[in-house]
């Protein structure tokens, strides 16, 4: 005799289907309030690519002008490094203090936490104009904004990491009457190390991705000149430093993933 | 055949202060009493074998001895000093005192052996040249390879510990162990996760440290014929009381088997 085949899909309750009817019903609506209309959207490509359009006069780009850009892009990639190391610098006591096994005290773990989501949560742009008014215009503000984007970010995952690693090596230490600060040098960052040094180099690419965007808001780097470009409808010249800023972020994550390679 | 016991041991047991002494001593987990009452004393130069089936409380006893985990209540009188009482330290510096083998030998895996030997100075000094051996002092550098030779892996003191064998790693942990300068040695089933050969050599390793350097063991065995050959005295736990507590020379393997039995545990 043949066994009857199970159901194809599993009994659910009302509530189930409410809640799957909640989630659609949200992703309708919010389609209808603010997706583009497809005739708005057919339009304008097709004005994109008019004779006059912005794509159109963006080719061929113009080059001429490729030393300065050169030195802002370079600038970029000196805001980035500067930033992300500094960031990564302060990243991990943040992480060590939000760490459960780690945290001297329970409101220590939680103030650090909180912080570490506040720096993850505002976006990099908000913290640059933020440090425009404290340090004024130019590439120390977007530094600034990079370094403390880069301590939500990698506070996280470095307290994650130290969470993860096994506790056993900590609590052998501990055993022997070793300090706090000594179970941390000795156990947990070597234990670290690799995750660590993914999570860096990660933040090192957002980095030189995120520092050319602070230029839009007067925060230095290549973003400024872009900004110009756009604002004096110098499309060609726009496209060309798009072309080096695609260049440079290429640059920075192949040679960051061949830094993974090697270490991790 | 047991080693004859280092004259400290044998003329000074009687009179010598005991290197640990409990009284009373309880630890219950929320809905469950582990320990009921526990009373010993171990005399200095001695290897005593702690045993009981699983789940007797052999661990959390052991745990609770440096408070690693807290006692509900009790006496414990170790190398001369109230441990419950100890503010945390002096809980550290007692700690720093005794050594212990676990069952998993819990070392760094990334870290060579000589680094991880060298983590053992922590009990003494603190701060970054007590991290690695490339951040260490020369005496430092020069006492763990002593550790290590010790525990005859000298040759072997650059690789990282995960590219040893379960052994050689058990190995490095009691190196670590011996560059605290402990007084007293715990041991938590030093032999469970290595083969028969190489459990062999690691309990004779810590019988040798007990008869050489006069340092006093209590070591959990979970192998019968492990207990007979590398202890002098033998405690066993059944119900979180001591049930057995004689000297290894007088012990019957027939009456031992039921402190090693599961089933019965249970």
């Amino acid at each position: 005799m043949t066994a009857l085949a199970p159901a194809r899909f599993r009994h659910r309750s009302l509530v189930e289907y409410a809640a799957l009817l909640s989630v659609l019903a949200l992703v309708v609506t919010s389609l209808a309030a603010t997706a583009p209309a497809p005739e708005k959207l057919g339009s304008g490509f097709a004005r994109l690519f008019a004779p006059s359009g912005m794509l159109t006069q963006m080719v061929p780009p113009d080059f001429t002008r490729i030393a300065p850009i050169a030195w802002k892009l370079l600038e970029t990639l000196q805001m980035a490094v500067a930033g992300c190391f500094l960031g990564l610098l302060l990243a991990l006591p943040f992480a060590i203090l939000a760490t459960d096994r780690l945290s001297p005290h329970p409101l220590v773990r939680h103030a650090a936490r909180a912080l570490i989501a506040l720096f993850r949560t505002v976006p990099d742009l908000v913290w640059a104009i933020i440090f425009i008014i404290i340090v004024g215009l130019g590439p120390a503000a977007g530094v600034m904004a990079i370094m403390v984007d880069k301590i939500g970010f990698a506070g996280r995952f470095f307290a994650e990491a130290m969470e993860e690693t096994d506790p056993g090596p900590q609590d052998a230490l501990r055993a022997i009457g070793a300090s706090r600060l000594g179970i941390i040098g000795s156990a947990v960052l070597p234990a670290c190390l690799p995750s660590f040094t993914a999570t860096s180099l990660f933040a090192l690419e957002k980095s030189v991705r995120g520092s050319a965007a602070l230029g839009l808001v007067g925060a230095g780097g290549i973003g400024v000149d872009l900004k110009v470009a756009f604002d004096l409808f110098n499309y060609d010249e726009a496209l060309a430093i798009i072309l080096l800023m695609l260049l440079l972020v290429v640059a920075v994550e192949q040679g960051s993933g061949w830094i993974r390679r090697k270490l991790i | 055949m047991n080693a004859p016991l280092p004259p400290q041991a044998l003329a000074g047991s009687a009179r010598a202060e005991p290197v640990l002494a409990v009284a009373g001593l309880t630890k219950a987990f929320p809905g469950r009493q582990v320990l009921r009452g526990l009373d010993f004393t171990l005399s200095p130069g001695q290897a005593t074998a702690l045993i009981g089936a699983n789940g007797s409380g052999k661990s959390t006893l052991l745990r609770c001895l440096v408070r690693l985990v807290e006692p509900t209540s009790g006496e414990i009188r170790m190398l001369g000093r109230d441990v419950p009482m100890l503010a945390p330290r002096a809980l550290r510096r007692l700690r720093a005192e005794v050594g212990i083998v676990w069952q998993r030998h819990n070392l760094v895996p990334r870290l060579s052996a000589l680094s991880n030997v060298i983590h053992g100075v922590q009990a003494r000094m603190s701060g970054p040249h007590a991290w690695a051996q490339s951040l260490a002092p020369a005496p430092v550098r020069g006492e763990a390879m002593e550790c290590l030779a010790r525990v005859g892996l000298a040759d072997r003191a650059l690789l990282r510990v995960d590219s040893l064998s379960g052994g050689q790693q058990q190995r490095v942990a009691i190196a670590r162990m011996l560059m605290q300068r402990p007084a007293f040695i715990l041991a938590d089933e030093p032999d469970a996760s290595l083969d028969p050969q190489t459990g062999e050599e690691v309990m004779s390793l810590l019988l040798d440290l007990v008869r050489e350097e006069g340092l006093s063991l209590l070591v959990i065995s979970h192998r019968l014929e492990h207990t007979l050959r590398f202890s002098d005295r033998i405690l066993g736990l059944a119900n979180g009381r001591i049930a057995l507590d004689l000297p290894t020379s007088r012990a019957n393997p027939t009456s031992l088997r039921r402190f090693f039995d599961h089933a019965e545990a249970a």
